[in-house]
C-alpha cells in the first residue's frame, strides 16, 4: 500500500484533556506512513452546544473548518474525535440541500468550492491501513492483556450518517486490538452512552452511566477499557472517583486505542503518553506480562509435548518399516506391507498402555 | 395524574417541529422503543416517547418547558432503533432549538453549560476547557462544580489555563453574531434565493 496523505482536524480537546490521544495518534500515523496535514487555523466544530442551538449555526462552524482546509488544498479530512466527526459529517450531509447550504453561507460568507469528506482516525486505520499491516508492525505484542473495547455513541451512530461498522455491535476496534496481540473480551456495553457532556451540569449522570460501563468491564474480567472518544475517556477515567463515591468500586485504566498501538509498535514512551492518564495503567501491563509469561510457559510445555509425540510416532513408524522389511523382500505387494504397518502401529499403541 | 387537553392542539407548533427537524412526527405509533433504550430517561420529566406524543398532540407549552428536551444527550440510540425510521434525536434537537428561541430553558444548568461553551468559542475560536468551566460557574453560581477533579487533572498538565486563540477568531465570532441577528432564518434566506432567481431570469429575458 502506498502512503496516505490526508487533512487532519485535531479538535479542541486534543490541546487539553485528550492530549495523549493527540500525541499517540500523530505518532502512530507517522509510523504507518499516514501523512497528516493539519487544517490551518482550524476552529471549534461547536460540538453538542452548537447543534443544540441551531443546525445552520453548527454547520457554519463546520463549514469554516472545511473552508480553511480549501485554503491549503485539503478536501479529505480525518479526525480522532467522534463528536467532531459527527458534526462535520452531518454538516456536509445537510449542505447537500441548496436552501440549507444558502443558510450556512449567510453565516460564513465563504461558499465551499471543493468536494469534502470526513472520517475518523479509527476508520482509516481499519479500512485503509488494515489490521494485517498493523499486525506486521507490532514489535511488543500485547499478549496477555485482557481488554474491552468501548466505542461510545457516535462512532457508529446514526447509522445512515456514519456508515461505519455495525451500529450496535461494532467490531473494528476489536479486530485492531487483536492485531496488537491483546485478548478482546465480549463486551455488551460497547455503544452504550457514558453521559457525554452532561457529567458537568448533572452530577447523577456519570456514576450511573459511566459507572455501569466500568462495572461491566470489571465484571467480564478486563484489565482496562479501550476508548476512541475524548469525552468518554474523561468520564470513564477522570471521574472514577465520583463513580466510586456513587457506590461502584472499580479501578480500571482507560487508554485510547492509539496509545496501545504506540506501545505495541515500541514507540517512545512520550508518544504513548500513558503518564497523562489519571488511573495508572502500569499495574495492568505488569499483569499482562505475568500472564504472557504463563501463556508462553504453557506454550513451551505444549510444544515440548508435541515434539515428544512426534518423536514417538517417528520411532513407531521406523519400527513398523523394519518389520515390513523383515516380512519378506519378495515384494508381496504394497497391500500386505500397508496391512502390516497398520498392525505394527496398533501393537505399539498397546505397548504404551 | 396529569391530563392533556387534545382539543387544544397548536398545529403551528407541530409544523414548526416538523420543519425544524425534517421529520414526520405523525409516523410515531408509540411503541416505546425509544424510551426503552434511552440512557438519560432517568433524568427526564417526560420520557422521549411521551415527548413524541405531546408533539403530535400540539402541546407546545409542555414540550418546550420540559427538562427532557435539554437533557437528551444526543446518543442517537432512539434514532437507531425507531421502527418507523424517525430521527427521534433530531426531533429532540429541534425542540431544543425552538425552546432556545423562545427562551424556555427547562434544565437551566444544561443550557448554561451550552452558553458557556459557545461563549468560549466566540472569544477564542476554539473551546477552552478551563474558560468554559469558569463561565459555567459564573452563569450558574455553582462554583464548586467538579473542583475535586482539579488536583487530579492539573498535575497532568492537560488543562492549559490560557486558551489557544486562533487568528480567525473574529471570523468565528462574526458567524455567531450573524446567527444571532437571524441571518440564517430559512424564510429570509429563501426570499433572498427567490429574488436572486427572479433577477437572473430578468437578466436572461
Amino acid at each position: 500500500m502506498s502512503s496516505i496523505n490526508v487533512g487532519y482536524f485535531p479538535g479542541c480537546s486534543g490541546l487539553g484533556t485528550s492530549m495523549e490521544y493527540e500525541r499517540s495518534t500523530r505518532a502512530v500515523c507517522r509510523e504507518l506512513g499516514i501523512g497528516l496535514r493539519e487544517i490551518p487555523d482550524w476552529n471549534c466544530c461547536g460540538s453538542t452546544p452548537a447543534h443544540s442551538t441551531d443546525s445552520a449555526l453548527s454547520a457554519a462552524l463546520a463549514s469554516r473548518v472545511f473552508a480553511q482546509g480549501e485554503n491549503a488544498g485539503i478536501g479529505d479530512v480525518i479526525t480522532p474525535c467522534p463528536s467532531c466527526l459527527k458534526n462535520l459529517r452531518v454538516a456536509l450531509e445537510h449542505m447537500e440541500d441548496p436552501l440549507f447550504s444558502a443558510r450556512v453561507e449567510a453565516l460564513t460568507e465563504r461558499p465551499l468550492k471543493m468536494q469534502h469528506s470526513i472520517r475518523s482516525v479509527l476508520q482509516v486505520m481499519v479500512e485503509d491501513v488494515g489490521t494485517e499491516r498493523i499486525r506486521g508492525r507490532v514489535r511488543r505484542s500485547l499478549k496477555g492483556l485482557k481488554v474491552v473495547p468501548y466505542y461510545g455513541c457516535l462512532m457508529t451512530r446514526p447509522e445512515k450518517v456514519m456508515r461505519f461498522d455495525d451500529p450496535e455491535n461494532p467490531v473494528a476496534l476489536d479486530r485492531l486490538l487483536e492485531a496488537l496481540g491483546a485478548e478482546v473480551l465480549p463486551f455488551p456495553l460497547k455503544t452504550d452512552c457514558c453521559g457525554g457532556s452532561f457529567s458537568i451540569p448533572s452530577r447523577k449522570v456519570t456514576p450511573r452511566l459511566a459507572g455501569r460501563i466500568l462495572d461491566m468491564a470489571g465484571e467480564v474480567g478486563a484489565d482496562l477499557v479501550v476508548v476512541a472518544c475524548p469525552l468518554c475517556q474523561m468520564n470513564l477515567d477522570l471521574r472514577q472517583g465520583q463513580i466510586r463515591a456513587g457506590g461502584i468500586d472499580r479501578v480500571l485504566p482507560v487508554p485510547y486505542f492509539t496509545q496501545l498501538m504506540a506501545r505495541a509498535f515500541a514507540l517512545p514512551e512520550a508518544d504513548a503518553a500513558f503518564n497523562k492518564l489519571v488511573e495508572d495503567i502500569e499495574p495492568a501491563f505488569a499483569c499482562m506480562q505475568r500472564r504472557a509469561a504463563d501463556i508462553e510457559a504453557e506454550e513451551r510445555k505444549a510444544a515440548a509435548a508435541e515434539a515428544e509425540k512426534a518423536r514417538l510416532a517417528a520411532e513407531r513408524a521406523a519400527k513398523a518399516a523394519e518389520k515390513a522389511k523383515d516380512a519378506g523382500p519378495d515384494g508381496a505387494g504394497a497391500k500386505s506391507a500397508g496391512a502390516k504397518k497398520t498392525k505394527g502401529k496398533a501393537d505399539a499403541g498397546g505397548g504404551d498402555v | 395524574m396529569e391530563t392533556v387537553c387534545l382539543n387544544r392542539s397548536d398545529d403551528a407548533f407541530v409544523k414548526a417541529v416538523e420543519d425544524e427537524s425534517g421529520q414526520r412526527v405523525s409516523r410515531c405509533y408509540q411503541c416505546g422503543n425509544c424510551t426503552a433504550g434511552c440512557p438519560m430517561s432517568f433524568t427526564f420529566d417526560y420520557s422521549v416517547s411521551r415527548i413524541m406524543r405531546l408533539i403530535q398532540a400540539g402541546q407546545k407549552e409542555q414540550v418546550l418547558s420540559s427538562g427532557a428536551v435539554w437533557l437528551c444527550a444526543g446518543c442517537e440510540t432512539c434514532t437507531q432503533r425507531c421502527p418507523n425510521e424517525i430521527n427521534v434525536a433530531g426531533v429532540m434537537d429541534a425542540c431544543r432549538h425552538i425552546a432556545g428561541r423562545e427562551r424556555k430553558f427547562g434544565a437551566r444548568a444544561v443550557s448554561a453549560f451550552f452558553k458557556a461553551f459557545m461563549d468560549s468559542v466566540r472569544f477564542n475560536g476554539r473551546s477552552h476547557e478551563v474558560g468554559t468551566m469558569a463561565l459555567y460557574m459564573l452563569y450558574t453560581g455553582r462554583v464548586w462544580t467538579d473542583v475535586e477533579l482539579a488536583p487530579k487533572i492539573l498535575p497532568k498538565g492537560k488543562m492549559p489555563l490560557l486558551p489557544h486563540r486562533i487568528a480567525g477568531r473574529r471570523e468565528v465570532a462574526e458567524i455567531i453574531s450573524r446567527f444571532k441577528q437571524g441571518l440564517s432564518d430559512p424564510d429570509l434566506v429563501r426570499a433572498g434565493l427567490d429574488a436572486q432567481g427572479k433577477s437572473a431570469k430578468e437578466a436572461v429575458s
